[in-house]
């Protein structure tokens, strides 16, 4: 029986709380902001049925663009080779570092290899790493965030500060250890990544759980002798599904950044195949010769991507606030 | 019959003045996913300058959005999509921006529930009160001694104390004055209060309602009041109007209006609250069936035909005009003269139910003693209480917030741990403090029904998971016998099949609420806690709850312990109550000896500060000050700060006094006897018990 139409109780109170804005800051170790974010989700988020979301979602033009992008990228990282101009990988001498033109539309890079040919294929590695590590950083964070949120006291207290010690440590000295240690490669790139993101998941699920612990439902599913793991899972979770979806995929935007980032610096993907990060990092010295062709494509690359996602994550987070 | 219909505006005002308020055919659109919804229609109704008027409704009735359409507040999907409003001569929803924003400086001043949300928590109150008299022309330092003055009016003790204080120091009643001095500080022509105790404490509510009435008379302001509680109107209103979803019912006299009803759901509204000392056990309560219409449903006639008894053909196909009563009064009802005889939708009669008899086993079936809980080591909530529940009672636990109420039921759940040293035994046998270490056997005597059911039923899950789960877990159910007592628990708390499926989000208040008891009610407990069970819902719905709770009891034989801060529920549903004050227990004994007294001195101001349709007691004593805080309680007895009865010996400053028995069964904590109490509270008893 509550009215529907019933307007917020203060006038000025009017205006809709706008969700902080998370995605906008693109800072690596900025998990305060997400998790702000999506505890506000947390907290917003009346039990929506997935029909409504996903009706509420395809009503937006940022979401539509963002998907757009990203199924582009897809397609260009699994057809590519089909319809890229050249091979990205042959090396034409007799062209080296040629500015684009209607033969080379992105031009060619030092090897004479088309960069759009090269931009296209590039996306490949890319797709792969980023979405299966934010995944494994999402489950690790998840179950972490859980156990600390329900738990809370001594054990949030040691956790907490174990994750603050590892989100203040630059993501590349963690990398490199990692990298030292298992050796460069697709697998090492996924774990690595995943791991850097499990504190950071970890912080906001655990806010949106101590925010679900104070319900009286938790107190009620005591009460009918639900252990642990039960109330954990089977009664929070759900309800932090929706913080957890909008931490996921900004966090997929970031993973983007951080691949780029770790491939740029040569601890990724190894040439010849075509990456957008590695293919910056090998061309970048063009740069003061005026080949800069070379890298902005590559560059203008990632950063569609990224808003990309940023657009679609930006998207299910005011969706989900609703 | 009267065949004419009143004239559109109805006013008492005396000849000649113009009224203060009228609002004439407003109507009130939302827009809500692209669809225009109807929340106000042809509200008609005018204030005489100096009047006070109520507006009552339930939630969803529109009494906010009159309130907000006033003075153009309407959030932006909203929009007066009819008819005129006149504010001391001045139109509000024609007027510029620059008029508008003089209007509500000058004209207009509203109070709303939360005080807290209407003061800027980063300013201190004296700057904030102060910034309205600078805005209308004041030196620094003269406006800063109005703000003074003006706290000083609205009985702040210590004015210049509480100015230097930032809003999220001052307790609920303190905050609500500022705002109220705030709101007062311009004379409004026009002052709209809407809900504005609903946040306080029963005697902290009636501090600010007495100081409502007090500076209206002073002020000479004019006053509409909002409220969905009927008791605040009648005590706070020369006139009253019944909003019902987004239309105006009955109009007339606030005191004809509730004696003598004339509209069906101003009747059976009125029906729906526990009055002149009705118990379980004489009577039902009587409800209104059906829903409040969804808003913006099209409706052809009387909009609340489909829920009334009265109804005939001709309510369904034309709209009632306003019919005139008498010369002061109107009711929307073709059949305004047999309203009064409405037909009952609950029937009075007890059912005759299954189950009970006496249950043969001896002695309290729980036992709490010494129970002390310290928060923060300092925070005193609960303080060496001693109490038992005798099986198959309803134990009432009566006490104002910070009482104490909500931890020891939290404690005797095993959901708060005691103190060391509190003891609580169940049938002879003690129980863990904590309810993770009770045997699943233990855990299924004791459940719960909460006070918020969005918070306590999970909203991820379905009806049908929600009841089940406790009869897997604890009852060990499982199958086509789970399947059975889910279906037999369904029937008794009167929900359907079809809502099986559904969430939380899509059950209204009262459908919520009944998931909750059967959630409680599926394992099989003997005591079941239900902390305000219907402080959520509205009159309507609370009604058919509180039946629906009495008759579970008598074929579940269940034991309550029922917190409520409303006194007419606890009456009509407890065997015995315990008056909390400060986490002490004050008073105790059989529900209708408290009631008749002679009581504890806060029992009776507690009593006596709980405005009642049943009419104004005579001579009510009165409690200045707030609640002390828990931290820092006074010292002998903790009640001695704001008690009215003190004695001049010093005695109640010193020494804490006993709980000591005068009468069989009643135990009262105070240093005055019995005998004197009772003379003391001879000529201003609680009205006369069992009315009926």
């Amino acid at each position: 029986m509550s009215g529907l139409l019933q307007p917020p109780v203060e006038p000025s109170g009017a205006l809709p709380a706008e969700p902080a804005g998370s995605a906008g800051s693109l800072g690596m170790t900025t998990g305060y902001l997400g998790a702000t974010a999506a505890t506000a989700v947390a907290a917003a988020s009346r039990a929506k049925p997935t029909a409504t979301v996903w009706r509420l979602l395809l009503r937006r033009t940022a979401f539509w663009v963002g998907a757009g992008i990203v199924l582009f990228w897809i397609v260009c990282a699994i057809f590519g080779h089909a319809f890229a101009p050249y091979s990205p990988l042959t090396q034409q001498l007799l062209f080296t570092n040629a500015a684009p033109s209607s033969a080379h539309w992105f031009g060619t890079d030092g090897l004479g290899r088309d960069v759009l040919s090269r931009v296209i294929t590039g996306s490949r590695d890319i797709l792969i790493i980023t979405p299966l590590a934010t995944i494994l950083g999402t489950i690790l964070g998840t179950i972490l965030g859980l156990a600390m949120g329900y738990f809370g006291g001594v054990f949030d207290l040691i956790a907490g500060r174990i994750v603050e010690a590892f989100l203040a440590l630059p993501i590349v000295i963690i990398a490199f250890l990692f990298i030292v240690a298992l050796g460069p490669s697709t697998g090492t790139l996924i774990i690595v990544i995943g791991l850097v993101f499990t504190p950071l998941i970890a912080r906001t699920v655990r806010a949106a759980a101590q925010v679900e612990r104070q319900q009286d439902y938790v107190a009620a599913s005591r009460l009918f002798g639900e252990g642990p793991v039960r109330v954990m899972f089977s009664e929070i979770l759900p309800n932090v599904v929706p913080a957890i979806l909008v931490e996921f995929t900004v966090r997929l935007g970031y993973a983007i950044f951080a691949v780029a980032t770790l491939s740029f610096l040569g601890f990724g993907i190894t040439p010849p195949t075509p990456d957008w990060g590695a293919d910056i990092y090998a061309n970048y010295i063009g740069l003061l010769s005026g080949y800069w062709w070379q890298t902005l494509f590559p560059a203008l690359a990632i950063a569609s991507l990224v808003i990309a996602v940023i657009l679609i994550a930006d998207s299910i987070e005011q969706v989900l606030a609703s | 019959m009267t065949a004419d219909s009143a004239p559109s505006s109805l006013s008492s005002d005396p000849a000649g003045s113009a009224p203060a308020l009228s609002v004439t055919n407003l109507d009130v659109t939302y827009k809500v996913r692209g669809q225009d919804r109807l929340a106000l229609r042809d509200v008609t109704f005018s204030i005489a300058r100096g009047e006070s008027y109520g507006l009552v409704g339930e939630s969803g009735s529109g009494k906010s959005t009159v309130a907000l359409a006033l003075v153009r507040y309407l959030p932006s999907n909203g929009r007066v999509s009819g008819g005129q409003v006149s504010i001391n001569g001045l139109d509000p929803l024609s007027m510029g921006r620059g008029a508008l924003r003089d209007l509500r400086a000058r004209t207009v001043s509203m109070v709303y529930q939360e005080p807290g949300r209407a003061l800027n928590p980063s300013i201190r109150v004296g700057r904030q009160i102060a910034e309205v008299f600078s805005i209308a022309g004041q030196s620094k330092g003269e406006a800063t001694a109005s703000a003074e003055e003006m706290l000083r009016k609205v009985q702040i003790s210590d004015p210049a104390r509480v100015m230097r204080r930032y809003p999220h120091e001052l307790s609920g009643g303190m905050a609500q004055r500022a705002v109220i001095a705030m709101a007062l500080a311009r004379s409004p022509a026009l002052l709209i209060l809407d809900e504005p105790t609903t946040a306080l404490d029963a005697t902290v509510e009636a501090e600010v309602l007495d100081l409502v009435a007090a500076l209206r008379q002073e002020f000479d302001t004019t006053v509409l009041f909002i409220s969905h509680n009927l008791a605040v109107i009648a005590k706070m209103c020369d006139r009253v109007g019944v909003l019902y979803a987004g239309q105006l019912l009955e109009q007339g006299p606030a005191r004809a209006v509730f004696e003598n009803p004339r509209h069906p759901y101003t009747v059976g509204l009125l029906r729906c609250i526990p009055r002149r000392g009705q118990r379980k056990d004489s009577d039902r309560l009587d409800t209104i069936p059906g829903f409040l219409p969804t808003p913006g449903t099209a409706v052809s006639g009387c909009i609340f035909a489909p829920r009334c008894a009265l109804v005939q053909d001709r309510c369904r196909t034309t709209d009632p005009p306003f019919f005139l009563v008498d010369s002061v009064r109107t009711s929307r009802c073709f059949f305004h003269e047999q309203a009064p005889d409405l037909p009952r939708a609950t029937p009075a009669a007890i059912p005759e139910l299954a189950g009970h008899g006496a249950d043969g086993a001896d002695g309290p079936l729980v036992v709490m003693e010494g129970l002390s809980k310290t928060f923060g080591g300092s925070v005193h909530a609960l303080a060496g209480v001693d109490l038992a529940i005798e099986r198959g009672e309803t134990l009432g636990l009566v006490g104002e917030s910070g009482s104490g109420k909500t931890t020891l039921a939290r404690v005797l759940l095993g959901l708060t741990t005691p103190d060391a040293g509190s003891t609580v035994t169940m049938n002879g046998k003690p129980l863990s403090p904590d309810a993770r270490r009770r045997p699943k056997d233990v855990l299924r005597t004791l459940q719960i029904v909460f006070q918020n059911p969005d918070s306590a039923l999970n909203r991820r899950h379905s009806v049908r998971a929600l009841i089940s789960r406790p009869l897997a877990e604890l009852a060990g159910l499982s199958g086509p016998a789970l399947r059975t007592r889910l279906e037999e628990l369904i029937a008794s708390v009167r929900l359907e099949d079809r809502h099986l499926a559904l969430r939380p989000s899509q059950l209204s208040g009262g459908l919520k609420q009944r998931v909750a008891i059967a959630r409680a009610f599926g394992p099989g407990p003997e005591v079941v806690v239900c902390d305000e069970p219907t402080s959520a819902l509205d009159v309507s719905v609370q009604a058919a709850i509180l039946n629906l709770l009495a008759d579970l009891q008598q074929t579940e034989r269940a034991t309550y312990l029922f917190i409520s801060h409303d006194l007419g529920l606890v009456r009509y549903l407890s065997d015995r109550i315990v008056v909390l004050y400060l986490g002490r227990v004050m008073e105790v004994g059989p529900a209708e000896t408290v009631f008749a007294g002679p009581h504890h001195p806060y029992t009776e101001a507690l009593f006596s500060a709980v405005p009642s349709l049943d009419g104004e007691r005579p001579d009510r004593i009165k409690l200045t000050g707030e609640i002390p805080s828990a931290a820092n309680p006074p010292s002998g007895c903790v009640f001695h700060t704001r008690c009215p009865r003190k004695l001049a010996t010093g005695e109640c400053e010193s020494t804490e006094p006993p709980l000591h028995e005068d009468e069989p069964g009643h135990q009262i904590r105070c240093h005055i006897p019995l005998a004197e109490l009772r003379e003391l509270q001879r000529s201003q008893s609680v009205p006369s018990q069992g009315g009926s």
